[in-house]
């Protein structure tokens, strides 16, 4: 059992809290959901709570929901235009759960739920879902103009058209893995500095001295840790205002 | 409650060498949840279908009461925030309207004052100037009168003088032709001499 403390994967282990099983599949309320609901209900109750007095002059911690809702708003509005508005609750929700999930992950003994592939590639395959359906939605055929960007000769076209097809495919897993590898990396290396100083210090004297070193890097790597998890939630809201924008204006 | 000492003795030197040798050693001696089947957890597809589910929920209920509750919250708070500084700012811009109004009429006030005052001055310094003037030529002609006095008693001194001159001249005359002569002129006679004299 020892052994589990310093094996930086074991933060990863998605155990069964509630067993549930329907169907032959395994749906168990796990670690993994209970911190999908603490997610959410961090991130939702801050929101609430904070903007509950709806002051004409914001304390800081409603300015902090201003801040968010205005800052997601700006980028939107940005990269797809007014147009892009009507997609506003869906890429706030989307940025405000990156974002909790992330930085939840960042107490120890919590479970990171977007270091799980299969979470952030559940989120990207939602975006592009929506881009998807909203696209031939509204253009119908239209929207494959996506794949035919103006101005190419004609004998180039098939490989243009290769190219924008593969690229397009690729989002999903571009944004999906770059969030997660991103968690995962991040805190496999911090459990392993972490590890460092925990066995140092077991050496005895010379190994605490020893261990200043390794728990100096965790330190910083926390830091570190802290800014990607605001930059990979931006990143991951970002692409996704972009790809909205590809839907609601296909032909640029 | 993290490492029993007998294991930190044993990792530790293989902690400090490199890390994949501290990962492989420690890998090896852990006992992995029996849902882990060995493989690494993010990549096991035993979990997807429960991660899935429970992501739908979640995020479902999230993206709701965000769309629901939240944002119209937040953005209603911006919206009356923005239109009580519009709100504002049209107030101050109409006060200072009146403001400056204000200064127009009174600098338009000082104007009017200042040309009023400019010509009630002019006014005084007139009347005093003909004052001033009336009473210097009552003062002159007064003093022409004296003058003109002065000059009559002048000529009157002067004629009665010429006057007794010629009596003076005959007495004097006469004595010294006595004199001189031993005889008497007649006094007509000298009178004539000393009249072609003086003349």
């Amino acid at each position: 059992m020892a052994a589990d403390k310093v094996d930086p994967i074991h933060q990863f282990h998605i155990n069964k809290l509630i067993p549930i099983e329907i169907g032959g599949y395994d749906l168990s309320f796990t670690n993994s959901a209970l911190f999908m609901v603490a997610t959410v209900v961090v991130a939702a109750a801050f929101l609430f709570l904070t903007t509950s007095s709806r002051s004409l002059v914001p304390g800081r911690l409603q300015s902090v929901s201003e801040m968010a809702y205005e800052f997601v708003g700006n980028m939107l509005r940005d990269a797809a235009g007014t147009q892009g508005m009507k997609f506003f609750p869906f890429v706030f929700s989307l940025f405000m759960f990156v974002l909790v999930a992330n930085l939840l992950g960042l107490f120890p003994y919590f479970f990171t739920v977007t270091s799980h592939i299969i979470v952030t590639f559940g989120l990207a395959a939602l975006v592009i879902g929506t881009v998807v359906v909203y696209g031939f939605m509204k253009h119908g055929l239209g929207f494959l103009k996506l794949f035919v960007p103006h101005g190419v000769p004609v004998f180039l076209l098939p490989l243009v058209v290769l190219i924008e097809v593969i690229s397009f495919v690729s989002r999903p897993v571009s944004l999906s893995v770059r969030l997660f590898a991103n968690m995962l990396a991040g805190h496999i290396t911090l459990k392993v500095f972490s590890g460092f100083v925990v066995s140092l210090s077991a050496l005895g004297a010379v190994g605490v001295a020893g261990s200043v070193l390794p728990l100096a890097m965790a330190v910083a790597l926390t830091a570190l840790e802290l800014l990607v998890a605001f930059l990979q939630a931006y990143v991951f809201a970002v692409l996704t205002c972009m790809y909205l924008n590809d839907a609601l204006h296909p032909g640029h | 409650m993290f490492v029993t000492s007998a294991f930190a003795q044993e990792s530790a030197p293989a902690a400090d060498t490199s890390h994949a040798a501290t990962e492989g050693d420690t890998h090896s001696g852990t006992s992995v949840p029996a849902e882990a089947h060995g493989t690494f957890p993010p990549f096991d597809p035993a979990t997807f279908p429960s991660q899935l589910l429970w992501l739908a929920i979640t995020f479902g209920l999230f993206y709701l009461f965000l769309k629901r509750v939240v944002m119209p919250r937040v953005g209603g708070i911006i919206e009356v925030r923005n239109d009580r500084i519009t709100q504002d700012l049209d107030q101050a811009s109409k006060l200072k309207g009146e403001a400056d109004a204000a200064v127009a009429a009174y600098e338009q006030e000082l104007a009017e004052a200042k040309t009023k005052a400019n010509a009630i001055g002019q006014q005084a310094s007139d009347a005093a100037k003909a004052e001033a003037e009336t009473a210097r030529k009552k003062v002159e002609a007064a003093l022409d009168e004296k003058l003109g006095e002065a000059e009559a008693r002048i000529s009157s001194i002067k004629a009665n003088a010429m006057r007794e001159v010629g009596s003076i001249a005959e007495d004097t005359a006469s004595a010294i032709v006595e004199a001189l002569v031993g005889g008497k002129a007649s006094k007509a006679e000298i009178a004539a001499a000393v009249k072609s004299v003086a003349r």
